[in-house]
């Protein structure tokens, strides 16, 4: 049973199967587990990025496609939902709406970058995308009529979402289930629901074809695939699943901005974790985000107190403060690049053998 | 029998996963013309393309006037005095064929009287010598290719399909050329389908076939046997060229 | 050199039509925005600083675009350079603040002069490093080349912030560069007309060199054929590396300009002029340097102009600019014939 619900792709290594459930179990215990905002909104984070990741992993791990673009679909589910819960009313229906209105812009947006430039080479692509995701953001943060510019927008969620909403009290666990608890599973059984979407998706003949391109677009081509509709495709599923995953992330903040969407450090955060984690794995995205977010959130903590202990060593305090982590994550992702292509998963994977 | 000038042995090459040259041995006379004949994708572009160190052999010895040369990165095997001749003729189209000259004179400058001969030769080049090489015609790009090869004495030309797609009346223009060529007692490989051209200029003929050299013998008596012509190239001096 | 004296053709020789119809662009787009701009001088003015901004973006890029052409790498972290010859040069000036405040044009210069000698090393060595290290283990890679080196201008910008720190520094203009000059009705920016100026002379240097000497001969005909250049006995090794070192030079030698221009620095300043140069060399043709000449100016024109009429799309203007272009052109206003 469990193999079919991960489309038999399994993770073949003893501690990766180890720590996916502890990162399940984790996430799906999170509202009971810890009780402080800052734990329930990092295990709130990694659920959404796990699905950002995972289908950014579907364009570079499987397809082997760069992209710059992501994160500009990632703002448009998440500007979506927000923008129609703040102008139409917090209701189901005007984030549905909202949400629908999101996703069929991100596809047709995604359907156009892909036949415009994936007939080209990759570098080409990747500029291309670059170019347009800046724009994108500029644009959503220059008209501030609509967007809410620099600072974003505040909305307020339907009625059973809110953190005022009591569903029941559990004084036995001390636990009262909120709206807050009700959003936070939302997102969390949406994000496994995606995830597993996508497991299947590319453990499907159209995934192997997308291997395929990935390995060798010109054999693929010469074997009667027409790349482009494939690679278009993935595109547009990727894109789709950034779209949600903006959503959820809308809905669990309550607010939608350019920063926490759409900046281009989110989009190097999101190679970073799929390259750590591992690309071609979708694994590798469960990993990387989780690792790299409780990292942000925790381990700047440590640093600043590595960075205080360094006081007087000439530039060690600066290489240590807590704001050059990126530092850090960028040697380690050249070195992942580099020595560890398969990233962290696919280490573990090659250990057992 | 004079030492060869380059000898392969036992000269494999794999291109990705694709194994092309399996075991090539033949070796290469001074101071005559060895032709390299044989069907399509029999391997003979990758042999040239191995010697001059575009493909590295992945097993085998290339020993080119006494000095190993498998495995050199290709200036350096250049710079030993080997020239080549490509299939797609890889003249600069951008560049004037005068530049193109240049840059195949590895001493400096053309030398002047060289240039005459050569001009002798290939008359077009004289013509176009301040174009673009790009609005050459196809005929014209290959005597540049083939000028550019010679611009300097080298100890060993390789030329590849020279007359491929070349009108009749150049080709002539190129049998004259390495004429002059071998009286100036230059070594040439020459890889070539044209069996005319082949058979008029060849002294040596090494046949291959699925990656390896399965015949050796004089043009001359090549020339005469037409059974082995028909056996190993598909064809017969009567219904070629 | 022994040059073979012309002797008249027995056949008519094709002529090679110049292809100058990209070049009537630059005039086109000018034309297109007087009207809507309305005031001529204004204009005037726009044109102009769009001339400064096209010869500065037109620096930085032509050292990406000739690296792409004769190497087929691009190399995403060039916006590092542009950061860090910024950032050099700034640094440079400090201890010369004296010579830039002094009202003489000679003093101002020769600290400039400094600051971009100190800039165009710099970023000249930090290319070298990063041609061997970044670069070369993934040559013909062309996936992990666009994930090591978007991750060695990570690693880069972040070093900038351990160095200099991470606040906005200014960045000065010497004082005989500060102002206008008014030729008729209209103003032009003194700094303007130097990095016009500037800008010149590069193209200048790039096209004796890529027409008139050994080296840029070999630069030429390995855009072409890097293969072929090979087997003529040249290492083309070295010259990937020498290009390289050159356009990271380049753009150390930009990014001064910019900062200059700009008067202020933060670590982010790669990035804010990264886009447009992609931009640039994609319009211009990748390997191209005349196209990318050209498109510099483009991109800056339409930069300049849409920021005075509708500054909110000033970006999605160059990337409409991009597209169309594209689809007259699928390969760039001036390709480069490729192997």
């Amino acid at each position: 049973m469990i193999k079919a619900v991960l489309s038999d792709d399994l993770p073949r290594s003893p501690v990766l199967s180890l720590a996916l459930l502890v990162i399940l179990a984790v996430l799906a215990l999170a509202p009971f587990l810890f009780g402080g905002a800052q734990a329930i909104n990092t295990a709130a984070k990694v659920c959404v990025f796990i699905v950002l990741v995972a289908s950014y992993d579907l364009l570079l791990g499987y397809t082997g496609i760069v992209s710059f673009a992501h994160t500009m679909f990632y703002g448009l589910g998440g500007y979506g939902v927000g923008l129609a819960l703040y102008g139409w009313g917090a209701t189901w229906g005007a984030a549905l709406a909202g949400l629908a209105i999101a996703l069929a812009a991100g596809i047709v947006l995604a359907f156009l970058i892909g036949l415009f430039s994936l007939r080209v080479r990759a570098i080409f692509f990747a500029m291309v995308t670059l170019a347009v995701a800046s724009a994108f953001a500029i644009l959503a943060a220059q008209l501030s009529e609509l967007t809410g510019g620099e600072d974003g927008r505040s909305f307020s969620v339907p009625p059973l979402l809110r953190p005022g909403f009591t569903l029941l009290e559990l004084p036995a666990l001390g636990v009262t289930v909120t709206g807050r608890t009700l959003t936070y599973y939302m997102v969390f059984l949406s994000a496994l629901v995606l995830f597993l979407a996508a497991l299947r998706i590319v453990n499907s003949p159209f995934g192997r074809v997308l291997q395929a391109i990935r390995e060798n677009d010109f054999r693929t081509e010469a074997l009667g695939y027409r790349t482009v509709y494939y690679r278009t495709a993935a595109n547009c599923l990727a894109a789709a699943m950034a779209v949600l995953a903006g959503a959820l992330n809308a809905l669990w903040l309550r607010y939608t901005g350019p920063d926490t969407t759409l900046s281009f450090a989110i989009m190097l955060d999101i190679l970073l974790m799929v390259v750590i984690g591992g690309m071609g794995t979708m694994y590798g995205a469960v990993i990387g985000a989780s690792l790299f977010i409780v990292a942000q959130n925790y381990l700047q903590k440590l640093m600043g107190t590595a960075a205080k202990a360094a006081q007087g060593v000439p530039l060690l305090p600066d290489l240590l403060h807590p704001d050059r982590w990126l530092l850090w994550l960028g040697v380690l992702f050249v070195l992942s690049v580099y020595f560890f292509p398969a990233g962290i998963v696919g280490r573990l994977r090659q250990r057992r053998t | 029998m004079a030492e060869a000038l380059l000898a392969l042995s036992g000269v494999h090459t794999h291109i990705g996963q694709y194994h092309i040259l399996q075991g090539v041995d033949f070796e290469v006379p001074r101071g005559a013309m060895t032709v390299l004949l044989g069907r399509n994708g029999a391997g003979k572009t990758t042999t040239l393309r191995t010697i001059m160190g575009l493909w590295k052999p992945s097993a085998g010895r290339i020993v080119f006037d006494g000095r190993d040369i498998g495995g050199l990165p290709t200036p350096d095997i250049a710079r030993a005095g080997i020239a080549y001749v490509p299939e797609t003729m890889g003249v600069f189209a951008d560049l004037s064929v005068r530049e193109n000259m240049v840059l195949a004179a590895q001493s400096g400058a053309p030398d002047a009287a060289r240039l005459d001969w050569i001009f002798g030769l290939f008359p077009a080049l004289r013509r176009f010598w301040t174009h673009p090489a790009g609005v050459l015609s196809g005929g014209q790009k290959q005597m540049l290719s083939i000028a550019r090869a010679i611009v300097e004495p080298r100890r060993l030309i390789l030329v590849d399909e020279p007359t491929k797609g070349i009108a009749p009346a150049i080709v002539d223009n190129m049998i004259r050329a390495f004429e002059e060529l071998k009286r100036a007692e230059t070594t040439v490989l020459l890889v070539e389908q044209n069996f005319r051209f082949a058979q008029a200029l060849g002294d040596h003929a090494v046949v291959m076939d699925d990656g390896r050299v399965v015949h050796r013998e004089s043009m001359a008596e090549l020339a005469r046997d037409t059974a082995t012509q028909t056996r190993l190239l598909g064809l017969s001096l009567q219904a070629h060229g | 050199m022994a040059d073979a004296p012309p002797i008249a053709a027995p056949e008519p020789v094709p002529l090679v039509r110049a292809d100058y119809l990209p070049v009537l662009l630059v005039p086109a787009l000018a034309l297109a925005a007087l009207p809507l701009i309305g005031s001529p001088t204004t204009w005037v003015t726009l044109t102009i600083a769009a001339l400064a901004m096209g010869m500065m973006i037109f620096v930085i890029s032509s050292g990406l675009t000739l690296v792409f052409g004769l190497m087929d790498v691009l190399n995403f972290g060039h916006g590092a350079f542009i950061a860090v010859g910024a950032y050099l040069a700034m640094s440079t000036l400090l201890p010369f603040a004296g010579w830039l405040q002094a009202d003489s044009l000679a003093l101002n210069l020769a600290a400039l002069g400094l600051a971009v000698l100190a800039a165009m090393v710099g970023t000249g060595l930090l290319g070298w490093a990063f041609e061997r290290v970044i670069i070369m283990p993934v040559y013909g890679q062309h996936l992990k080349q666009i994930l090591i080196t978007t991750g060695g201008l990570i690693v880069a910008e972040q070093l900038i912030h351990v160095l200099w720190g991470s606040d906005q520094k200014p960045m000065a203009l010497p004082t005989a560069l500060r102002g206008a000059v008014t030729i008729g009705p209209v103003a032009v920016e003194k700094f303007r007309l130097l990095a016009v100026g500037v800008g010149l002379l590069v193209l200048l240097a790039m096209l004796v060199v890529l027409n008139r000497t050994k080296l840029g001969l070999l630069i030429r005909a390995g855009v072409e054929n890097g293969e072929m250049v090979e087997a003529l006995g040249y290492r083309i090794r070295r010259l990937f590396v020498a290009v390289f070192v050159a356009g990271s030079a380049l753009a150390g030698l930009g990014g001064t300009l910019w900062a200059l221009y700009r008067e202020t620095l933060t670590a982010g300043i790669g990035g804010e002029v990264i886009v447009l140069v992609f931009i640039v060399i994609i319009i211009g043709g990748l390997g191209s340097v005349g196209g990318c000449f050209l498109g510099s100016i483009l991109v800056a024109q339409m930069a300049n102009y849409t920021g005075y009429l509708a500054p909110k799309v000033a970006l999605a203007s160059n990337i409409l600019l991009m597209v169309l272009v594209l689809m007259w052109r699928p390969q760039g206003l001036y390709p480069v014939a490729k192997r």
